[in-house]
C-alpha cells in the first residue's frame, strides 16, 4: 500500500495543537514530518495540559503531545544558538512545508522568516497559524482555551435561553484552524504544481472560526437578528432535543423533522393520549406546546434503557441517537470498524489510543503504527539519516549546544 | 489551472482554478464543495428537481453554497443518470451525500463512476460512514453531535448536555471531507489515479472532543459537562468560573497561572481597587504564592465571589479595553453584532459584501481565513438560484439541454 503523500517533507516548529496537527494529519498520510522541539522549551504540552499518565504531569507521559504527534520524527535543536538556527534552516532547505504558530513575528525573529528560507528554497510553501493572523490591531494580543470561542461567537450561542451561556469543551476554534490549515496545506501544494513555487500562507484562526459561524452573522447582516443560545431546540424541527433515559447520565437525541416522522414518531411511542391532540399534527402545532413535549418524551425515554429506545424509534425511521460519552466512543462498533482509535506503542505511555482521520481512502489508507516521540528521539537519526551528516559533524554541533 | 501571473501577483489565489467539482451533496456535504470554490474550483451544484430541499434552511444555504454554480438533475430517471455520467466523464471531483442504498438504486457507487472516469476522486459523505450496520437512518446535526461525543461535555450540570444551537456538524464533516479530497487529489496529481473517499460525520466530531477520548482511554475517566466552569483544571476537582455575566452581556475570564496569569490577576485586582470594588483581602492577596491548579476550593470560591459582582458593573466594551490596556487575559462574549464591528476582521479585510438577492441588504461574507502571499481568495459568485446555470453548464459539457423532470 502505498501512501498518499509520501513525497511530502514537513517541519514543524511551536508547540500544543493548532500547528502540529496539520502536520500530523500529514503524517498519517506518509508525509516526513519533522518536530522541532528544544530541551529548554519542550513542546508546552509537555508541560502542564491534563491528562498525563497516572495523572501527574511528566514530559513523556502527555495525553495531548501523544495525541497530536504520531508519526513524527522528534529533535531538539536549540534555535538560540547560530548553531542550531543553522540545522534548522538546512531541514527547512530540504522540506516542501514548514508549519509554525508561534506568535506573529517570531520566526522573522529567530532568523526563520519566510523570506530568508524561501530563497535558497523558492518551492517551499510556509504555513504560519495564530490566533488571529500576523496583523492586525488584536495580533499581539495573548489568548488561549476559550478565548477564541468566545470572539467567534460560538460561547454566545451555547446553552440555554434563560441562563449564561455554557463553555464549549476545549479551544473549539484551534481545530477547526487545524482543518483550513490542512486544506490551505494541500491547496499551496497544488498551487505549486502550477507556478514552480511556494507560498506564504497566513492562516488566522480565528477567521477559520467565522467560516463556521457564518450562517448566524448572515441572518444578522440580512435581518437584523440575533441567533439566541436555545438549548436543544431548532428553528425548524420539532420536537428536537436530548432526553433522559432509565439510566442515570445516559442522554439520548430526538428529533422530528416533518409531519410524517410525527405521526410514525407518535406510533413507535404507542399512540399515548397526549399526543393525539389534532393541533401536534403541523410544526406550528407542535412549536406551540414544544414545552410540554418534551416533558412528556423525556417521561417515555427516562422508563426505558437507551438500548430499547434505540431499537424502538430506528424501527419507525425516527432520527434518534445516543448522546455518546467518551467510554461509550470507545466501545462504539461502527467507531471500531472504521479505526477511528488507532493503538500505538509508547515507551513512556506502553500502549495509547491514537486518532486516526475521519474519512478513508480506499487506495491510500491513513496509516498510524508510531506512537509520539520521546524529547530529542530521533535528533540523531534525522542529522544522520535525513541531512547525512557524519559522526564528526554531529558531535561537533553537539558539543555547541546545537540539540539542547 | 492555478491562476498566477508573474512575479506581481496581482491575482487573487486560485490554486485549485481550471477544476470541476459535481457537488450532489446535501447540507451535510455542503462546506466540502465550498472549500474547493473558495480555492478556485468550478464547484457545480447538481440539485434534485425542485431544488436542494436545505434551501429551506435559508442562512446556512446562502454561508456553505457561495461561490457554486447550479444545475437540476433528476439522478433517478435515466436521461439525467446519463446526462451525470457524462459530465463525471469530464469532471475531476464527484461529491455526494448518498446513502449506500441510494447509489446503489442510482446506479452512480464507485463502481460505475470509476469505470467511465478512473482519475475522479469521489467523495461520500454520510452519518456514520458507508460500511455503517444502518446506513439508512436518519441523522440530523443533533444526532450527529450526539452520537459523535461533543454533546455530552457541554450544558449546565443539572440539564440535559447541549449542543451548540448553531448547527456545527455539517461544518466540521465537510471541512475533513475536503481535506480527504485534497488528499486523494495530491494522490492523483503524483499517479492519475482516483479514489473513493468515505466520510463519516460521526468520526468527524472527534477534533472537537480534542483529548476527552483519552481521560477514558488512558485514565478511565469520564468528562462530564460543567456549564460555565472549567473542569480538571484544580488537584481538589474545584472547578474554576470561565463566563461571568456583565452589564450588557457576557464575559470570558479566568484566574491562569504562570507570568502572564499572575500578571493578568494583579492587574483585574488594581482595576477593581480603582473603581472601589476590591475587598480588603484582594486588594493584599498574594499572587505570587497563587495557582490555580493547586488552590483550595474556598479560595477559589471567595475570588469569584469578589470578582463576579464587578464583572457585573462592566460593559463589554469597558472590558476590553481594560483586558488590552492591563494585559488582563479575558474577552468579551462576542454577538453577531460585535463580531460585525469586530476591529481586527475590518483591518484585515475580513469580509467580502454580496447583496441579498431575497432583501437587497448587504451581506458581509467572511474570508481571508487563509491568505497566500497575503491575498485571501475571494468569493467568485454568491450563492445560486436553484438550476440558475443549467443551459451554460450543460454547454460546457456537450449535453443537450437536459428536461430537469
Amino acid at each position: 500500500m502505498t501512501a498518499a503523500i509520501a513525497d511530502v517533507k514537513v517541519v514543524e516548529l511551536g508547540g500544543f495543537a493548532a500547528g502540529p496537527m496539520i502536520g500530523k494529519h500529514l503524517a498519517d498520510f506518509g508525509a516526513e514530518v519533522v518536530r522541532i522541539e528544544s530541551r529548554m522549551h519542550p513542546d508546552g504540552f509537555r508541560g502542564n495540559y491534563p491528562p498525563y499518565l497516572d495523572n501527574r504531569p511528566g514530559q513523556e507521559t502527555s495525553a495531548m503531545f501523544a495525541m497530536t504527534n504520531n508519526e513524527k520524527l522528534g529533535i531538539t535543536l536549540n534555535l538560540k544558538s547560530q548553531s542550531g538556527l543553522e540545522v534548522a534552516r538546512r531541514l527547512i532547505g530540504r522540506a516542501d512545508i514548514v508549519i509554525e504558530n508561534f506568535t506573529p513575528g517570531t520566526m522573522a525573529r529567530l532568523g526563520l522568516s519566510y523570506e530568508t528560507l524561501a530563497e535558497p528554497n523558492p518551492g517551499l510553501i510556509m504555513i504560519s497559524t495564530c490566533n488571529q493572523g500576523q496583523s492586525g490591531p488584536r495580533a499581539h494580543r495573548p489568548g488561549f482555551g476559550t478565548h477564541l470561542s468566545a470572539q467567534g461567537g460560538f460561547v454566545n450561542l451555547t446553552g440555554w435561553p434563560d441562563r449564561e451561556p455554557a463553555l464549549l469543551w476545549g479551544p473549539y476554534i484551534d481545530y477547526i484552524a487545524v482543518g483550513y490549515g490542512l486544506v490551505a496545506a494541500l491547496a499551496a501544494l497544488e498551487l505549486r504544481e502550477e507556478t514552480g513555487r511556494g507560498t506564504y500562507v497566513d492562516i488566522s484562526q480565528l477567521e477559520t472560526g467565522m467560516q463556521f459561524v457564518a450562517p448566524a452573522l448572515l441572518e444578522y447582516f440580512a435581518t437584523g437578528v440575533e441567533m439566541q443560545r436555545d438549548g436543544n431546540r431548532d428553528r425548524l424541527a420539532c420536537p428536537h432535543g436530548v432526553y433522559p433515559t432509565a439510566q442515570d447520565e445516559r442522554w439520548c437525541a430526538v428529533s422530528v423533522h416533518d409531519d410524517d416522522e410525527w405521526a410514525a414518531f407518535v406510533t413507535a411511542l404507542g399512540n399515548p393520549e397526549w399526543a393525539q391532540e389534532p393541533t401536534l399534527s403541523t410544526v406550528a402545532g407542535r412549536r406551540a406546546a414544544e414545552a410540554e413535549l418534551d416533558r412528556e418524551i423525556a417521561q417515555w425515554t427516562a422508563a426505558r434503557s437507551r438500548e430499547e429506545i434505540m431499537r424502538t424509534l430506528r424501527a419507525a425511521g425516527v432520527h434518534v441517537a445516543p448522546v455518546n460519552d467518551m467510554a461509550d466512543l470507545h466501545s462504539d462498533p461502527q467507531l471500531a470498524r472504521r479505526k477511528v482509535f488507532r493503538p500505538l506503542d509508547h515507551p513512556a505511555l506502553g500502549s495509547y489510543r491514537g486518532v486516526g482521520p475521519s474519512f478513508e481512502l480506499s487506495e491510500t489508507p491513513a496509516v498510524l503504527v508510531k506512537g509520539a516521540p520521546l524529547l530529542g528521539e530521533h535528533t540523531r537519526y534525522v542529522m544522520k539519516e535525513l541531512l547525512d551528516m557524519t559522526d564528526g559533524e554531529y558531535a561537533r554541533l553537539e558539543s555547541d549546544g546545537a540539540f539542547d | 489551472m492555478g491562476d498566477f501571473t508573474g512575479p506581481d501577483r496581482t491575482l487573487e489565489p486560485r490554486p485549485l482554478g481550471g477544476y470541476r467539482a459535481l457537488d450532489l451533496t446535501g447540507r451535510l456535504g455542503w462546506l466540502c464543495g465550498k472549500v474547493l470554490a473558495d480555492f478556485g474550483a468550478d464547484v457545480i451544484k447538481v440539485e434534485p428537481p425542485g431544488g436542494d430541499p436545505g434551501r429551506a434552511d435559508r442562512y446556512a444555504w446562502l454561508a456553505f453554497n457561495v461561490g457554486k454554480r447550479s444545475i437540476v438533475l433528476d439522478a433517478g430517471a435515466p436521461a439525467g443518470r446519463e446526462a451525470l455520467l457524462q459530465m463525471a466523464r469530464k469532471a475531476d471531483f464527484l461529491i455526494g451525500t448518498f446513502t449506500p442504498v441510494e447509489l446503489s438504486s442510482l446506479g452512480l457507487g464507485w463502481a460505475e463512476v470509476s469505470a467511465v472516469n478512473p482519475a475522479i476522486v469521489m467523495t461520500s459523505i454520510t452519518p456514520y460512514g458507508l460500511d455503517a450496520p444502518d446506513p439508512e437512518a436518519p441523522a440530523s446535526d443533533l444526532e450527529i453531535m450526539a452520537a459523535g461525543g461533543p454533546v455530552s461535555l457541554a450544558g449546565d450540570a443539572d440539564r440535559p448536555p447541549v449542543r451548540v444551537t448553531l448547527p456545527q456538524a455539517a461544518a466540521w464533516t465537510g471541512l475533513q471531507a475536503a481535506a480527504g479530497t485534497l488528499i486523494a487529489h495530491h494522490y492523483r496529481r503524483r499517479t492519475g489515479r482516483g479514489q473513493h473517499v468515505d466520510v463519516s460525520a460521526q468520526a468527524s466530531m472527534m477534533p472537537i472532543l480534542v483529548q476527552a477520548p483519552m481521560w477514558w482511554s488512558m485514565l478511565g475517566q469520564v468528562p462530564r459537562r460543567s456549564g460555565a466552569y472549567l473542569t480538571g483544571r484544580n488537584v481538589h476537582g474545584a472547578p474554576t468560573r470561565n463566563i461571568w455575566r456583565c452589564a450588557d452581556g457576557y464575559v470570558t475570564f479566568a484566574f491562569y497561572g504562570g507570568g502572564a496569569g499572575r500578571h493578568s490577576n494583579r492587574e483585574l485586582t488594581h482595576w477593581m481597587a480603582s473603581r472601589g470594588a476590591a475587598p480588603d483581602w484582594l486588594v493584599t492577596f498574594e499572587w505570587e504564592a497563587f495557582d490555580p491548579a493547586t488552590a483550595a476550593p474556598e479560595t477559589l470560591q471567595r475570588l469569584e465571589a469578589a470578582v463576579a459582582p464587578f464583572f457585573a458593573s462592566v460593559t463589554k466594551r469597558d472590558f476590553e479595553e481594560a483586558c488590552v490596556e492591563r494585559r488582563i487575559l479575558g474577552y468579551a462574549v462576542a454577538t453577531a453584532a460585535d463580531i460585525s464591528e469586530d476591529r481586527q476582521l475590518a483591518t484585515r479585510g475580513s469580509w467580502h459584501e454580496l447583496r441579498d438577492s431575497e432583501t437587497g441588504k448587504p451581506l458581509r461574507y467572511p474570508i481571508g481565513y487563509a491568505r497566500f502571499d497575503g491575498r485571501a481568495p475571494k468569493v467568485s459568485r454568491p450563492a445560486p438560484a436553484c438550476g440558475e446555470h443549467q443551459a451554460e453548464v450543460l454547454a460546457e459539457f456537450g449535453l443537450a439541454e437536459a428536461q430537469p423532470a
